[in-house]
């Protein structure tokens, strides 16, 4: 290289190195305002009076059967949507066939439907005046105001997480794999348990904790078909929102704070299945 | 239907079959469901419905709102993702790890915790009663709650873009005389552009339908700060389900055309 454009180099670089540092500090400075400050706030508000009423809050018996129907909405939700994004992910990466692309855009759906209106579909189908309404209520079965109505809801808004995230992973491996699999005599479960599925553990673990966060922490579409009776049909979220319009705001920021824990749990264990991936697909470059 | 499968691997039919009942009983037919409701109604009381006043006040101000929360992103997002792919400084992991946090943290303690910040009395909010204007309870409340959890889109669809632009492109640039704002326009922002506009759109779709972080700092006031999705609530607790499923409609099909959209986009970028 000739000294005049190493000269440009040097020249640009010093350049950038003032530029760098002002954009370093301009994101910190975006970073603490837009993300840690409103961190802080859930925290100091939470703690305000003490560590005694933030624990009162949490154990009162209110948050605890929202605790447990926000663990039954995700206990449901993330294994229906589990074995239906392995379905989708085979079907879509493993064969060609008309309308694939109409039918990936059909899974993304749901993450393009307002919240509200996830709530609102269910409402028209099983609500009293709904189409299923006076068939459901002659049989005395309630699913809006009731817990299989959040169940469907939060079902709704989750179904493409584990999907989405295998269906380029699949598609990148390819099925040379598995098709050797079954030429050496594995059977289709052999082949799917042995060779598949420990190919996209990762993808499939990455999938899942975006699925529970969503479950664990969906308000619109479970707010619609909840009906806020206390006790009864609350998940954590919409105990908030009670708590909150009650002016209790303590105990509100308390169960906040504990959805806030959840949450930086999610955002560990999707770092780690994520460079985990990253790994993965590294060392198959190298091969 | 036509196929091209692997002759070896099985289980083609069953998991397509499995797939499309899933898909329909959950998500196609229960839509399908709000679309026959509304096709009840004639065009006049469809029109009639979504062109009362405070229809359209919501309409705007969900569009609005989401529009000015989607720019923000793609200033702040761009310089964000910018940083995080190009310079190694102290924190960078950190950042990066916790861009996912408005997809992670539920949305209402998002909702409370904004509004906390920002009300009158907040930490944020006493400076800006100060100065004599107020953040919670106006349309620059919601337009800050929904850049919030709009955020990691813009952030995450650039990311990888960045990456795979070598620094030598740039460099090359500048030893051929360009400037550094030619640099700019004519090497970086042609390569990113896509990706950036789709980052956008997500952002925007998502914040024409975000609740559960709006409804706590908006104020909810009739044609002021009443935003669309809340309209479809309050017209549901009231029992007029052709109001809400007219609305209902009207919000799905904008969403359509944006995800339309953003696919044209995305296909124009895996051309390249």
């Amino acid at each position: 290289m000739s000294t005049v454009t190493l000269a440009a180099i040097s020249a640009a670089r010093r350049g950038h190195a003032l530029g760098r540092t002002l954009l370093i500090a301009a994101a910190w400075l975006a970073f603490a305002l837009l993300l840690l400050l409103p961190l802080y706030i859930v925290l100091s508000e939470a703690l305000k009076q003490g560590l005694g009423t933030f624990f009162t809050a949490l154990i009162e018996p209110d948050a605890l059967s929202a605790l447990k129907l926000t663990l039954i909405a995700v206990a449901i939700s993330v294994p229906l949507n589990v074995v239906f994004g392995l379905a989708a992910a085979w079907c879509v990466s493993k064969y060609e066939f008309r309308g694939k692309s109409l039918l990936v855009t059909l899974i993304d759906l749901p993450f393009s439907v307002s919240p509200v209106i996830a709530g609102l579909i269910y409402v028209l189908l099983f609500g009293a005046q709904g189409f299923f309404g006076p068939w459901l209520q002659d049989r005395d079965i309630q699913i809006i105001f009731a817990v299989p109505g959040i169940v469907l809801a939060t079902v709704f808004v989750t179904v493409p997480f584990v999907a989405r995230e295998l269906i380029p992973l699949m598609q990148e491996q390819g099925s040379q794999e598995e098709e050797a699999a079954r030429l050496l005599g594995a059977s289709g479960w052999q082949m799917f348990w042995h060779v598949t599925l420990p190919n996209i553990k990762w993808g499939l673990i990455y999938g899942v904790v975006l699925c529970t966060a969503r479950a664990m922490g969906e308000f619109g579409a479970v707010s619609v078909v909840s009906g806020h009776i206390r006790g009864v049909t609350n998940t954590l979220p919409l105990h908030v929102e009670i708590l909150y319009n009650e002016y209790n705001h303590v105990a509100a920021f308390s169960v906040a704070s504990l959805l806030l824990a959840l949450a930086l749990c999610i955002l560990l264990l999707k770092q780690w299945s994520e460079s985990r991936l990253t790994r993965l697909k590294s060392n198959a470059a190298e091969e | 239907m036509s196929r091209r499968t692997s002759p070896v691997i099985p289980g083609f039919g069953l998991t397509l079959g499995y797939t499309l009942v899933y898909l329909s009983l959950l998500v196609l037919i229960p839509l399908g469901a709000m679309f026959a409701h509304a096709a009840q109604l004639s065009w006049a009381q469809f029109w009639a419905i979504v062109s009362a006043p405070r229809v359209v006040a919501a309409l705007q101000l969900s569009f609005t709102t989401a529009l000015f929360a989607a720019l923000l992103n793609g200033i702040v997002g761009t310089l964000l993702a910018w940083v995080l792919v190009r310079y190694r400084f102290p924190g960078r992991k950190i950042i990066d790890a916790m861009i996912d946090l408005p997809f992670a943290l539920p949305t209402a303690v998002a909702g409370i915790a904004l509004t906390a910040l920002y009300a009158p009395a907040g930490l944020v909010g006493q400076w800006a009663q100060a100065l004599g204007f107020k953040i919670a309870y106006t349309p620059l409340g919601i337009t800050l709650a929904l850049t919030f959890v709009t955020l990691p889109f813009v952030v995450r669809t650039l990311q990888p873009v960045l990456e795979d632009i070598p620094r030598e492109v740039e460099e090359a640039a500048a030893c051929l005389g360009a400037k550094p704002w030619q640099v700019f326009r004519y090497v970086l922002v042609p390569a990113v552009l896509p990706a950036w506009l789709t980052g956008f759109a997500l952002a925007f779709a998502r914040g024409i339908g975000e609740y559960g972080s709006v409804i706590f700092i908006a104020g909810n006031m009739p044609m002021k700060t009443e935003i669309l999705p809340l309209l479809i609530m309050v017209k549901l607790d009231q029992y007029d389900y052709r109001g809400a499923t007219s609305i209902g409609v009207l919000m799905l099909v904008v969403s359509f055309v944006l995800l339309l959209l953003i696919n044209l986009l995305q296909r124009r970028i895996e051309k390249r």
